[in-house]
C-alpha cells in the first residue's frame, strides 16, 4: 500500500513517464506555456533538427514581455522587440501553435492569462520559460520555470527530464490584521527563508491565511516562490479554487466538471505526509513590508527603518547589505515612511488582476498623485484591462493623475519602453528588486497595491493602516 | 551538445552571494534571437565598474569561475549560462546554484560544481595572489584539484548529467528514444485535461 503523499508527491507521480536511473525522472507535461523572448532558439532549433512540436493542443503562446503597453498601433519604437514578436508570430504559424497576439482581448502576461481562461487546472504540470511560472501553483498545479533548452525538449517530446525535489511545507497560521496582504505575506515569508533558501524544493503552502486568501491572493503568493529560491510553490485546491474556475473557457462543462472535481479534491496532503523541512509563521505576525535592498529578502515592515549593516553578524553579510545600501542610495537608521520616490508601478504578474487594481483604487478613489511622482498601472492582462474599465477603475486612476496601459510585462522588467531613468526611485508591486531590473541604475522598492497606491498620492512611504 | 573535456585553466574569483541572471546579463539583450554572441554583454552593468574583476587583463582568460552561493538565481533565462559559455568559462563552482539556472547549465555543457564556502574561499584567496594559478577540472574521476596536487576535492554529480557531458548526448534524442512509453503514458492520460486547441 501506498504511504502517506503530500500534494506534490502525487502530481509529481501521476505524470511519471518513467524513472531513469540517476534519480533523474522524466514528467509528462499538460500544459506548456510560450512568450516572445526565451523561445526564439527553441524553435530555430526545432526547425534546424526537422522536429515538430509533439502536442500543439498542450500548448499555447502570447506575447508579453516587450511589447510596448502605449500606443501599439503606431509602429514600435524598438525594432528589436518588432522582430522578436514577429517571429513568435512566424513560429506558431509554422508549428501550429495558438497564440494570443496584441490585438486580441485575451493578450497579457503569460502567468494571468493560463489561470484567467482556465488552462492552469488543479493537478496538471505546467511549464513556461520563465521563472515565474510557480504563479500557477496557486490552483493545485505542479508549475515551474525552464530555460529555452528545455522549452525546445517539452515542445519536442512534451515530456522533461526533472530530478525530484525535496519537499518544504510553509504553513501561515491565524489571520492577517487589516491593511496586510497576499504581498506582505509572501515578502514576510522569502525574508524568513532567504532568497537561497526554497533552493531544491517545492513548497505546499498551508494554514488559515492562505485558505482565506483570494484567488488572487494566492497567485501573488506562488508567484514569488522562485523569489526563495524554490522553482515551484502549489496551493492545495478547495471551494475557493473550484468557484474561481467555473464557467471559465476552457474549464470541463457539465458531467466534465462533475469528474473533474472529483478528481481535484482529492489532491491533498494526506495526515501524517512527510515534509523534508517545515516552516510556520503567524498571520498576526505580519505588518505590510517594504524592500529596501536589492533582493526580495531584504524588506522590513513599513513601520520600521534601513538597517544598519554594522549589526549583520558575518562579514559577508555585512559587505552584502552595504553594497544594497550603497545602489539604493539609502542610510541606515532611515524611517521607511522618511522615503520620497519618483516613480510607481502597480503591475506586473504578481499585482496586475483585477482584485489587485481593485484594492489600489479604492486607496486612490477621489485623491491625486503628488506632484513629484510619475505613476502608471498596468493591468494584467487585456480582459483585466476591460473589466476594470467596466467598474470605472480606470477613471480613477487617471483622474488622480495615474497613466493607465495596455498589458504586458512593462516596468516590471524593462524590455519595453517603460523604464526607470538612472537614479530613480521606485514603489513597485512587482517581485524582483535586483540592481538594474526597472531600468539602468533604477532603484526599486516592492510593496502592495495599496502600499503602492498609497505611496503616489503621499510621494514616500505610508503605513496603510494609519489611513482613514 | 558538443563533449566535455577536462579543463585546465585559471579561476576568475567573483567573490559575491546571491548574483542574480538580471546582472549575469541585463534584459535589455534578452530581444536578440540568436543563441549566441551573448559573451561580450556578461555582467554589463557591473563592468562598467573599471575596477570590477572581469575587467582585470590577468583573469582574461579564465576558464574557471568561482562563485558565491546562490548563483544564479531570479530569472529562467538560459541567454545567463550562454554569455558565462560564449564569454569563455567551461566550469562554474559555487557553494551553491539556483535550480533553474542549474539546468540550463547542464543543458548546454557547462559544468556546475558544488564545493563548500571553505574550499572556495581557498580557491579564491590563491588565484587572488597568483592570477595565473590554474585548476584541473577532471569530470570522469569528478575532481577538481590545484595543478601541484596540493590540494583536492571530490564533487557530486547526477549520472545522467555525466554521461550527457562526457558523450556530449543530445537530451531531446535520449528521450525521443522513450517514444514508446511516452504515447503508452498519453493512452492513460486524462481526457478532461485541459486543450489549446479543439
Ligand atoms: S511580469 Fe515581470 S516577472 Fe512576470 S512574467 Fe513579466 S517580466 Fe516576468
Amino acid at each position: 500500500m501506498q504511504d502517506s503523499q503530500t500534494i506534490i508527491e502525487k502530481i509529481w507521480n501521476n505524470h511519471l513517464v518513467q524513472s531513469t536511473d540517476g534519480g533523474s525522472d522524466l514528467l509528462y507535461i499538460d500544459l506548456h506555456l510560450v512568450h516572445e523572448v526565451t523561445s526564439p532558439q527553441a524553435f530555430e532549433s526545432m526547425t534546424l533538427s526537422g522536429r515538430k512540436v509533439r502536442r500543439p493542443e498542450l500548448t499555447i503562446a502570447t506575447v508579453d514581455h516587450n511589447v510596448p503597453t502605449v500606443g501599439r498601433d503606431q509602429p514600435w519604437e524598438d525594432p528589436l522587440s518588432v522582430q522578436q514578436v514577429e517571429t513568435l508570430r512566424q513560429n506558431c504559424k509554422e508549428f501550429g501553435i495558438p497564440l494570443f497576439d496584441v490585438d486580441d482581448s485575451r493578450q497579457g502576461i503569460v502567468h494571468v492569462i493560463g489561470p484567467e481562461q482556465g488552462l492552469t487546472q488543479p493537478g496538471l504540470t505546467i511549464v513556461c520559460g520563465d521563472s515565474h511560472t510557480s504563479t500557477h501553483g496557486a490552483l493545485g498545479a505542479l508549475a515551474f520555470g525552464i530555460g529555452t533548452s528545455e522549452v525546445e525538449h517539452v515542445l519536442a517530446t512534451q515530456t522533461l527530464p526533472q530530478t525530484r525535489q525535496k519537499t518544504m511545507a510553509v504553513e501561515v497560521n491565524g489571520e492577517l490584521l487589516p491593511g496586510v496582504g497576499a504581498k506582505d505575506v509572501i515578502l514576510n515569508i522569502i525574508n524568513m527563508i532567504g532568497v537561497g533558501g526554497g533552493v531544491g524544493y517545492i513548497i505546499e503552502y498551508q494554514g488559515e491565511v492562505i485558505r482565506d486568501l483570494s484567488m488572487a491572493g494566492r497567485m501573488t503568493v506562488c508567484n514569488m516562490t522562485i523569489e526563495a529560491g524554490a522553482r515551484a510553490g502549489l496551493i492545495a485546491p478547495d471551494d475557493v479554487t473550484f468557484s474561481f474556475l467555473e464557467g471559465r473557457p476552457y474549464v470541463p462543462k457539465g458531467s466534465d466538471w462533475e469528474k473533474s472535481l472529483d478528481d481535484w479534491r482529492a489532491l491533498t496532503t494526506d495526515p501524517g505526509a512527510h515534509f523534508d523541512q517545515t516552516f510556520s509563521l503567524k498571520g498576526e505576525d505580519i505588518e505590510p513590508c517594504v524592500t529596501w535592498g536589492t533582493n526580495p529578502a531584504q524588506s522590513v515592515p513599513v513601520s520600521g527603518s534601513i538597517p544598519d549593516p554594522m549589526d549583520a553578524t558575518t562579514t559577508a553579510e555585512r559587505d552584502q547589505i552595504q553594497r544594497s545600501l550603497t545602489y539604493m542610495d539609502l542610510l541606515p537608521g532611515t524611517a521607511i515612511e522618511d522615503i520620497a520616490l519618483d516613480r510607481i508601478f502597480i503591475g506586473s504578474c504578481t499585482n496586475s488582476r483585477i482584485e489587485d487594481l481593485r484594492d489600489a483604487a479604492q486607496v486612490v478613489q477621489g485623491k491625486t498623485v503628488s506632484k513629484n511622482i510619475r505613476a502608471m498601472v498596468v493591468p494584467g492582462s487585456g480582459l483585466v484591462k476591460n473589466q476594470a474599465e467596466e467598474e470605472g477603475l480606470d477613471r480613477i486612476f487617471t483622474d488622480a493623475g495615474f497613466e493607465w496601459r495596455d498589458a504586458g510585462c512593462s516596468m516590471c522588467l524593462g524590455m519595453n519602453p517603460d523604464i526607470l531613468f538612472p537614479g530613480e526611485r521606485c514603489a513597485s508591486t512587482s517581485n524582483r528588486n535586483f540592481e538594474g531590473r526597472q531600468g539602468p541604475g533604477g532603484r526599486t522598492h516592492l510593496v502592495s497595491p495599496p502600499m503602492a497606491a498609497a505611496a503616489a498620492l503621499a510621494g514616500h512611504f505610508v503605513d496603510i493602516r494609519t489611513l482613514s | 551538445m558538443r563533449k566535455f573535456e577536462n579543463v585546465i585553466g585559471n579561476c576568475l574569483p567573483l567573490n559575491r552571494a546571491d548574483v542574480d541572471t538580471d546582472q549575469i546579463i541585463p534584459a535589455k539583450y534578452l530581444k536578440r534571437i540568436e543563441r549566441t554572441g551573448f559573451g561580450e554583454f556578461l555582467f554589463d552593468t557591473w563592468k562598467k565598474d573599471a575596477d570590477f574583476i572581469l575587467n582585470d587583463s590577468r583573469y582574461a582568460s579564465a576558464s574557471v569561475l568561482l562563485a558565491g552561493s546562490n548563483f544564479g538565481c531570479g530569472s529562467s533565462r538560459e541567454h545567463a549560462p550562454w554569455a558565462l559559455e560564449d564569454y569563455g568559462f567551461r566550469v562554474l563552482i559555487a557553494p551553491s546554484f539556483a535550480d533553474i539556472f542549474l539546468n540550463n547549465c547542464a543543458k548546454i555543457g557547462l559544468l556546475t560544481v558544488v564545493l563548500s564556502q571553505e574550499d572556495i574561499d581557498y580557491l579564491v584567496a590563491r588565484s587572488e595572489e597568483l592570477p595565473q594559478s590554474e585548476v584541473v577540472v577532471n569530470l570522469d574521476d569528478q575532481t577538481v584539484a590545484t595543478a601541484d596536487g596540493s590540494f583536492i576535492r571530490h564533487f557530486d554529480v547526477d549520472p545522467t548529467t555525466k554521461k550527457n557531458f562526457l558523450e556530449g548526448l543530445d537530451s531531446i534524442g535520449l528521450t525521443l528514444e522513450l517514444e514508446g512509453s511516452i504515447s503508452e503514458f498519453e493512452q492513460k492520460r486524462s481526457e478532461l485535461y485541459p486543450k489549446t486547441i479543439d
